[in-house]
């Protein structure tokens, strides 16, 4: 799982270290390990997935053992342990979303993305995978995007078209500019 | 219409932002117990009031609160549960996305009853945007002064964070919360010690659902005696209700507890009915973790009375007939649903989130998913019907923390109510993957109770 394939020199931006450091104010002195959730959540907004050099790091910065970083890790779903694509959609999988059909949704984004639930498109934009209760039933089928994790409701094969036409869209657009 | 205490406002435009909150009414119950009320006061409020747990296991909030152990020189910490995982339950998130004020307000309340001086709201990493709500709220609050330093010139101080989870269910478990928010995996610990005595970072702590902290917010306006009036016998006030799955109109709804369940189900003030003109087959009310009733048996109890939207009535008849009111996490299911697939969701679902720490719960609830997989997909023997219960008794009761047990009740009481369709699910395999059981006589009306007594 934990696969190392940025062996590079991880080097956090100012920016983020100033965020690191507003969160571990949070906390009484000496209490930073608590810090380890929100800030594996911007470094994996920055990388885009925690791989092991970035666990290291974060492990330095908040002095603690690099295992104590790759147990919480590992433990949480949230954290990728490798790349994904730039849209991750996950999709609620649990009872009640089913009672409304996230089943049938998950396949159609199967079939429209044309890869297996987490894998990558060749493209490089997008992976998908299921994921347990979001606590949005009333508005099932749902599924999110991070790492803003937008949120998109009552989902219908026409409202997936949309958001991934969109997205495909908006990035193709954007290298134009470039 | 039913009085509302959280949600009377929730239409103004606006109450997201502090200055209309305040318009309306908002932070007098701060000023009230910041400038008129000492610790106590509050706590004895809050007991008055009855208010039970509303995060689903229903234990009263002011008795919870009166264990706090205040020993010299250790700071005390009350952390919010929003963590909000439970299949079924959406409440916390209604809440914090349109009224976040009224969670802040509940803080500062709570937070000054219990002494606590800095206090921390653990939500689920998915909600980040309920997250970027609340610090917005908290930093409106600030401005205001309602947070910081001396609140209101009291002499009382307060700091807010929230925190952000990973996406795992449990962490809604009190003691895994504690341990994320210590920056660990989410494994509970065992108890004692409670929480009270030694709970975040070795100091007594008291972790409340989010809804339980916003419910003091009009428990302290109008005092707990009037909190009290609302409701029917123990089960006091009002209680926010997640309802999904195969309705009308499926959302949040506050409620005042007492209300028949057939009259949240069907009355347009609630549900509006069943989905698509079709008729109702089971229900699960109050998060995936609760045994799930068939239509008959979640609108009457065994006795022939209406059953009822609260603590006692749904769980009038014990595990054999009734269920629990839990979260509040109403699920309907119409008569095209399958059981025995539901029952394997939520069979991977509780063995998806086992922590592992107990083995019971880490190897019974994989064995329970492969077990109904196969059920479900027509390669099912009968005695895998027998077998599932006996896992489940095995797993229920037998683990740290109540994960076990909410992985077993499903199945379980799935199984109580919903066996001719597991067996037709073994005899008739090939059927079974074209069509579902449909209701069967899951909405029969019940035997009269003579007729159960006479048996």
């Amino acid at each position: 799982m934990l696969k190392v394939s940025n062996t590079e020199e991880i080097v956090f931006t100012p920016e983020l270290i100033t965020k690191f450091n507003e969160i571990v104010a949070r906390y009484p002195e000496g209490k930073q390990k608590s810090a380890l959730l929100p800030i594996l959540h911007l470094a994996q907004a920055e990388y885009g997935w925690v791989s092991t050099p970035v666990m290291d790091k974060v492990a330095e910065f908040l002095d603690l053992k690099p295992i104590e970083v790759y147990e919480v890790a590992t433990f949480y779903t949230m954290f990728f342990l490798k790349p994904q694509g730039k849209y991750v959609l996950e999709v609620c999988r649990t009872g009640p979303c089913c009672l409304v059909g996230a089943e049938k949704i998950m396949k159609y984004i199967e079939q429209k993305l044309e890869v297996k639930e987490g894998e990558v498109t060749p493209d490089g934009l997008f992976s998908w995978r299921g994921v347990e209760c979001l606590a949005a039933c009333g508005m099932g089928p749902v599924l999110q995007i991070g790492p803003e994790y937008t949120f998109y409701e009552n989902l219908t094969e026409a409202k997936v078209d949309e958001l991934i036409d969109g997205l495909r869209l908006k990035t193709a657009e954007k290298a134009q500019i470039i | 219409m039913g009085r509302k205490l959280l949600l009377e406002n929730i239409n103004v435009p606006g109450i997201n932002t502090f200055d209309v909150y305040r318009q309306k009414g908002g932070y007098r119950a701060v000023e009230k117990v910041l400038k008129g009320m000492s610790p106590e006061d509050v706590v004895e409020e809050v007991k008055k009031s009855g208010l039970r747990g509303r995060g689903g296991a229903g234990f009263p909030t002011g008795m919870k609160w009166s264990f706090l152990a205040k020993p010299e020189g250790k700071p005390r910490y009350l952390v919010c549960n929003g963590d909000e995982s439970e299949p079924g339950t959406f409440k916390d998130r209604y809440l914090m996305t349109y009224i976040p004020h009224l969670l802040i307000e509940g803080m500062i309340v709570s937070s000054f009853a219990l002494g606590a001086n800095t206090s921390y709201i653990y939500v689920r990493g998915e909600m980040m945007p309920q997250i970027r709500i609340l610090e917005k709220a908290i930093a409106e609050a600030r401005n205001a002064g309602f947070l910081g330093k001396n609140i209101l010139g009291s002499g009382y101080d307060l700091e807010l964070y929230v925190q952000p989870g990973g996406g795992a269910y449990i962490c809604g478990e009190e003691t895994a919360l504690i341990e994320s928010l210590e920056g660990k995996r989410g494994n509970p610990r065992i108890k004692p010690p409670f929480p009270a005595i030694s709970g975040l970072y070795n100091c007594p702590t008291v972790v409340n659902n989010v809804e339980s902290i916003a419910a003091t917010v009009p428990i302290i306006n109008d005092g707990g005696d009037e909190y009290a009036k609302l409701g029917i016998g123990r089960s006091t006030g009002t209680k926010l209700i997640s309802a999904s799955g195969n309705l009308n109109k499926p959302g949040v709804y506050e409620i005042e507890l007492g209300v028949p369940v057939e009259e949240f189900i069907y009355s347009d003030e609630y549900c509006g009915g069943i989905a698509n003109g079709k008729r109702l087959k089971a229900v699960v009310a109050g998060g995936s973790s609760v045994p799930i009733l068939p239509a008959n048996l979640i609108l009457k109890t065994l006795n022939g009375e209406n059953r009822l939207m609260s603590y006692e009535s749904l769980a009038d008849g014990g595990f054999a007939s009734g269920t629990m009111l839990g979260s509040g996490g109403f699920v309907a299911f119409d008569e095209d649903q399958c059981i025995v697939r539901n029952t394997w969701n939520y069979a991977r679902f509780y063995h998806h989130e086992s922590c592992g720490q107990c083995s019971p719960c880490r190897e019974g609830t994989g064995w329970m998913e492969k077990v109904l997989h196969r059920l479900e997909y027509g390669h099912g023997k009968l005695s895998d019907i027998d077998l599932l219960v006996d896992v489940s008794k095995k797993i229920e009761g037998n683990t740290i923390c109540p994960l076990g047990d909410a992985a077993a009740w499903p199945v379980a009481s799935a199984i109580r109510h919903f066996r001719d369709e597991f067996e037709w699910h073994v005899s008739r395999p090939e059927e079974a993957m074209d069509r579902n059981y449909g209701l069967a006589h899951y909405a029969d009306p019940l035997p009269k109770p003579e007729a159960v007594a006479a048996n």
